[in-house]
């Protein structure tokens, strides 16, 4: 059996007990960085609002209620935006509730992207909210957030 | 060219002003250095970011977390404005670059 | 008693893809967001490769990968020398002795993606494998298997993919339990895996000993459940939970 097969590292347990301020790998250059894992949620996004009072429609979050497996949740966005030069969407954050890194995506549009519709596959650690907020040109915050329930499926391998 | 496996999803043609979906598949463990207790723990190695130009324009960026699944998909859209060359770029932990590119020809 | 195995009718067995909740059967259906096509890809790549023993690649014998349209649904089949192989260990056989090179290992990446890729070919197409003359025995094997009570929770096969199939069991629906999705996609693994290791999980579930990826027991399951799903087209690679 490949590696994959035999390990344990089952999202529900291995994520969540997981200390926050882990060792960071040397010469990682990432965007999104892991100084995340030191703030919660509630900071992370309250310091993307900055004060801000977001707008609790125009987005469409398709999310299952339910997820086949918290290994891969599906996940699509679409924003409402006049879409011109001036007035368009131009940044959307996927932020988790429960995971140990509350930016799960960040999606950078411009102009030419014509419409904010965007899709992606996240994990889920547990049982969480979901929440989407949504940037446009002009300094408004759409917001967007889902309840999802994370199953564990029969006969895992794992055991 | 690299060793990563990918697959893109777009139309080969589009007229001008059509906005056009891309779907986007790559082959990728997105190593979240996040083991079960007990277990040695080993290093981050995702994808951090993913980014397209088109016609020498960057026209879509995501920045990753270990939030996201293995296999990495995402789907995206951009207006068709002329004929040229879409270039995909993952940028992985270690400094890796792996690119694709394909052809949209406007009419 | 009943000790053999009541054949379901063929109208009890339902194909494997209408256990899939409607999202991942959209999903499987969508070769631009179905990751196993990642693996697709790849073998497709290795069927034209040629291997450094300087014999000739799959391609440089078969042609083109698309003439495998068909082969995944005559699979397991006896070979001349009158084993029992499914597609994975035919691929390892020409492995060996055409290429002249160490087979790849059963569940590596390599064999789990040519084999994915010749499985592909058959999508769609029924499952149609001899089940007389020598493969009698392998047949009449397998059905025991199948209905054999084994581990600690002492359930057979059927009794979950017969008795309870498409009822819930934690938060999967119970399959009729056929292979016609493997080598699959299985959002557990993160990546495709084996019919045989699929077997293996089930095994771990009902607390049975896990038998090695293809070993004769887990041939005649296979053959089996090839038979039993006979007609039914093939969906490899399957997405699966």
């Amino acid at each position: 059996m490949n590696r994959q097969g035999i390990t344990r590292r089952t999202m529900a347990g291995g994520l969540a007990l997981v200390p926050t301020g882990f060792a960071l790998a040397q010469g990682i250059d990432a965007t999104i960085n892991r100084s995340q894992s030191d703030r919660n949620f509630e900071v992370t996004e309250r310091e993307l609002l900055a004060g801000r009072l977001p707008i609790n429609s125009g987005i469409t979050l398709d999310i299952p209620t339910l997820s086949e497996n918290g290994n891969s949740v599906d996940v699509g966005i679409k924003v409402d935006s006049p879409w011109t030069r001036e007035d368009h969407i131009r940044m959307v954050h996927i932020l988790s509730e429960m995971n140990p890194f509350p930016v799960v995506a960040r999606f950078q549009l411009g102009y030419r992207a014509g419409r904010a519709d965007v899709a992606t596959r996240i994990r889920l650690a547990a049982t969480q909210k979901v929440v989407v907020l949504a940037e446009t040109t002009r300094g408004l915050i759409h917001r967007a957030e889902q309840e999802v329930i994370v199953i564990l499926g029969a006969c895992l391998e794992g055991g | 060219m690299s060793d990563l496996t990918t697959r893109i999803t777009m139309p080969q043609n589009a007229s001008k002003g059509d906005i056009i979906e891309i779907k986007v598949l790559a082959r990728h463990i997105m190593e979240r250095a996040i083991d079960a207790v007990g277990l040695k723990p080993s290093p981050r190695k995702i994808i951090h970011t993913f980014r397209v130009s088109y016609a020498g324009e960057e026209v879509f960026r995501m920045d990753l977390s270990t939030g996201i699944a293995s296999n990495p998909y995402m789907s995206f859209t951009t207006v068709a404005t002329e004929t040229g060359v879409v270039l995909f770029e993952w940028l992985e932990d270690g400094g890796a670059r792996h690119t694709r590119v394909q052809t949209l020809i406007v009419s | 008693m009943f000790a053999l195995v009541q054949p379901a009718f063929a109208s009890d067995i339902r194909p494997s893809r209408e256990f899939l909740s409607p999202e991942l059967r959209a999903q499987q259906d969508d070769p631009a967001r179905h990751p196993g096509w990642l693996w697709v890809e790849q073998g497709e790549a290795l069927w034209r490769a040629a291997p450094p023993s300087g014999q000739p690649s799959c391609g440089g014998c078969h042609g083109s990968v698309a003439g495998m349209r068909g082969v995944a649904t005559r699979y397991p089949a006896v070979s001349a020398e009158g084993a029992l192989l499914n597609l994975e260990l035919r691929i390892e056989q020409c492995r060996s002795q055409r290429q002249g090179e160490a087979p790849f290992g059963y569940e590596s990446e390599a064999l789990l993606s040519l084999t994915a890729a010749i499985a592909a070919r058959s999508r769609g197409l029924p499952m149609s494998v001899v089940t007389s003359g020598a493969a009698a025995a392998h047949l009449a094997e397998g059905t025991r298997l199948y209905s054999l009570r084994q581990g600690q929770l002492n359930l057979s096969c059927s009794q979950c993919h017969d008795d309870n199939a498409g009822r819930r069991l934690r938060g999967d629906v119970i399959s009729s339990g056929l292979g016609l999705g493997y080598p699959a996609y299985r959002l557990e693994w993160n990546g495709v895996g084996s019919l045989h290791r699929r077997l293996r999980a089930c095994a771990l579930g009902v607390r049975a000993a896990q038998l090695l990826p293809g070993s004769a027991e887990y041939l005649a399951l296979e053959l089996f459940l090839a038979d039993r799903a006979r007609g039914l087209t093939i969906e490899a690679p399957g997405l699966r939970r």
